[in-house]
């Protein structure tokens, strides 16, 4: 690897990132269609401003913040993560972002806290996707983590990719990034964060809850009736005669190991 | 007109997409992803062919329309690309891994159906010579191509279960398939007509 222009998060991977255009070309936001270069294509109506994210339930200071009023104290820093994709594939992105961690604790979380519910915009009118018939997703887009998981030093909310804000395609102007768990858990365009006691309901295991789990942390030995889940294909290395790479236990992100110790990873996908 | 369409056009023709689609995938015009492009406008193709070739009997019975010449081409050419789609898949996708190939059409549902459809598609594509219908009589010959009424589902099937949810297209591919076979379940009008024995 090369000497990046910028220090990098110890926390950053040092493999090469996708080209700017594999990752803003290449997304799955079935708020902007189901096909893979839809949202790039559709993205461009989604107004981001002014955005208001709400942070409620069980918190000592809930609150709707401006966005920029939200973000002025926060320094963001980059995070090069792998991202594995359900569906066997794989990219390396430059996020720009800060901690989860940080956004909870202002909100000063109450004891009986134990998961974190997120929720994406519903927009229909910008969001072309939400108009499709059938419906793809019971809209809004709803992701969970346990709330030690959200804590985690690796969980970001991202606002930028490649030293830029982030492009409406990728989730602007803010999403989740957990780099250990499917892409899907990286809810994206979101509009609220809600402290919670019990497990929250999240969109695909609504949809499949066979196939989509509410962990989906990366495991190659945990098949997904789908798509297999030992190798991945990194996008763009090796065109049209690329070699797939094996997976790794939680994309191999080994520190979260210990976040599930004692809890069966084969019956909690 | 469509009388001096001459057959081994259709051939010329139907290869256009697979080629394209090729050249598109080592000149990286073909997106980000390149071998799933590759692998899916091969199938999608093949699934077109097989719909088309279903076609043929419906419109010259209700429309009157004859393009029964054409059908072998049509017939072989989804075969041609459902073929190449398996090789795609098998190669391009899995890298010869024959033990994750072997566990995904075992496992899978949309490989386990995928896998079936082809199956279906050898004995039809064997047997589309004149000399195979000869050998085979008229009658026999019939039956036995009837396997492409449940290969038509099961490629449809095969598309519904390769996606995640219930998105527009696969859906409206399975309304073609489902049309075209209930055409043939109309009451028969003239019996001379299908004594020709073109199912």
């Amino acid at each position: 690897a090369t000497a990046a222009p910028t220090p990098r998060s110890p926390l950053s991977t040092d493999e090469k990132p996708n080209r700017l255009s594999d990752i803003t070309g290449y997304n799955n936001f079935y708020e902007f269609g189901v096909g893979k270069s839809d949202p790039a294509a559709n993205a461009g109506r989604l107004k981001t401003r002014p955005w208001t994210l709400r942070i409620d339930g069980l918190v000592d200071k809930p609150a709707d913040y401006a966005l920029e009023d939200f973000l002025k104290p926060l320094t963001l820093e980059e995070r090069i993560y792998r991202m594995r994709c359900v569906e066997g594939w794989s990219m390396v992105i430059p996020w720009l972002g800060f901690p989860l961690a940080d956004a909870i604790s202002r909100a000063q979380p109450q004891s009986a806290a134990k998961y974190v519910a997120f929720e994406t915009l519903y927009r229909p009118d910008e969001m072309s996707g939400q108009r499709g018939f059938p419906r793809i997703i019971p809209w809004p887009y709803r992701e969970g983590l346990r709330l030690d998981e959200a804590m985690h030093p690796l969980t970001i909310l991202a606002t930028g990719l490649y030293g830029e804000p982030l492009p409406n395609q990728n989730g602007a102007p803010l999403r989740l990034v957990v780099p250990w768990k499917y892409g899907f858990k990286g809810i994206k365009s979101i509009v609220r964060l809600t402290l919670v006691a019990e497990q929250p309901p999240t969109s695909w295991s609504m949809i499949g809850p066979d196939e989509y789990g509410f962990f989906a942390n990366v495991n190659p030995n945990v098949d997904h009736p789908r798509w297999s889940q030992a190798t991945e294909r990194r996008i763009g290395e090796g065109g049209l005669f690329a070699k797939r790479l094996k997976t790794q236990m939680f994309n191999g992100y080994d520190s979260v190991a210990s976040l599930y110790s004692g809890l069966d990873l084969r019956a909690n996908y | 007109m469509r009388r001096n369409f001459p057959v081994w056009a259709v051939y010329g023709l139907g290869f256009v997409p697979a080629v394209a689609a090729f050249g598109a995938g080592l000149s990286g015009l073909s997106g980000p992803d390149p071998i799933r492009a590759l692998e899916q406008s091969l199938g999608l193709w093949a699934l077109r062919f097989l719909l088309a070739a279903l076609c043929v009997t419906p419109l010259r019975r209700f429309a009157g329309v004859n393009l029964l010449r054409y059908r072998r081409a049509l017939g072989l050419l989804s075969f041609y690309y459902a073929a190449l789609h398996f090789l795609a898949f098998i190669g391009l996708d899995h890298n010869f891994d024959w033990a994750e190939i072997g566990r995904e059409i075992v496992k899978k549902p949309y490989a386990f159906i995928g896998m079936a459809c082809l199956l279906l598609l050898i004995p039809l594509a064997a047997t589309s010579s004149n000399g195979m219908i000869k050998r085979l009589g008229a009658k026999n010959w019939t039956r036995l191509h009837r396997l492409v009424y449940p290969a038509a589902l099961l490629a449809v099937a095969h598309f519904i279960f390769a996606v995640k949810s219930w998105p527009l297209e696969p859906l409206l591919y399975a309304g073609a398939a489902v049309s075209l076979l209930a055409l043939r379940l109309a009451p028969k009008k003239s019996r001379s007509l299908e004594q020709a024995g073109n199912a």
